[in-house]
């Protein structure tokens, strides 16, 4: 389960609002309680993948590796990945699942001309994605 | 022998029962993550290639520089250096 406060899921829409068309990217801080992350954080990162931003994203190493000291030095991990689908539905691709790595929740925002869509989050189990519940 | 930090990611602190960074000895960066690699069973494989190393989804960062623009994994280290294993996070919509 993705366990995503209110306040973190505006920050979150804006962001992938002003990114529309681009592939905009980023990080969930929070603390991984069993199999709840729980996000007190939301960083965007940059897209190294200026080429095909639109359907494709690399997220800057070096934004994660800030991000880690950050979550580091305030008791927090980095507990998932968000990424827009612009003008396409919120499931990952098989892109993604090549991707991905274990434990971190996969939240995807379907992002269109008129505005944010649906706001699914999936996990990696057994080298396939399984979509995930999220509450606020 | 040189002590190095290595910061272990969320996704493999399994290897690590949970410790999200070790010690490590060595006198280069290959070095560390050998003893590493011997101290916990598995996490190597996910880390490096059969030669040794980065695999395609791992970025290695000694400090803030990612070792590709150093000497790769010969580069070597001083006392309480930092090692972090980045992982790299990609996908697309299509």
């Amino acid at each position: 389960m993705l366990l995503m406060p209110n306040p973190m899921g505006e920050n979150l829409n804006a962001l992938v609002r002003q990114g529309y068309p681009r592939e905009v990217c980023g990080l969930l801080l929070g603390v991984c309680r069993g199999d709840e992350n729980v996000v007190s954080q939301v960083r965007q990162a940059r897209n190294l993948n200026v080429e095909r931003a639109r359907d494709r994203y690399e997220l800057d190493p070096e934004d994660f590796l800030a991000a880690d000291r950050e979550a580091r030095a305030a008791g927090l991990d980095i507990v998932g990945i968000w990424h827009a689908h612009p003008d396409q539905p919120a499931r990952p691709s098989a892109t993604d699942r090549d991707g991905a790595w274990p434990g971190w929740s996969y939240l995807i925002v379907s992002v269109s001309r008129e505005g944010v869509g649906e706001i699914r989050s999936w996990r990696l189990n057994g080298g396939e994605f399984e979509e995930e519940k999220i509450t606020t | 022998m040189t002590t190095v930090t290595v910061r272990i990611p969320t996704p493999l602190r399994s290897y690590t029962r949970g410790a999200d960074e070790v010690r490590a000895e060595g006198a280069t960066v290959a070095e560390a993550m050998r003893a590493l690699g011997a101290a916990h069973d598995g996490l190597l494989a996910r880390v490096l290639t059969a030669e040794g190393e980065p695999r395609q989804f791992v970025n290695i960062y000694l400090g803030s520089h990612n070792v590709r623009t150093l000497q790769g994994m010969a580069t070597r280290v001083t006392e309480g250096d930092v090692i972090s294993i980045v992982p790299a996070v990609a996908g697309g919509a299509t």
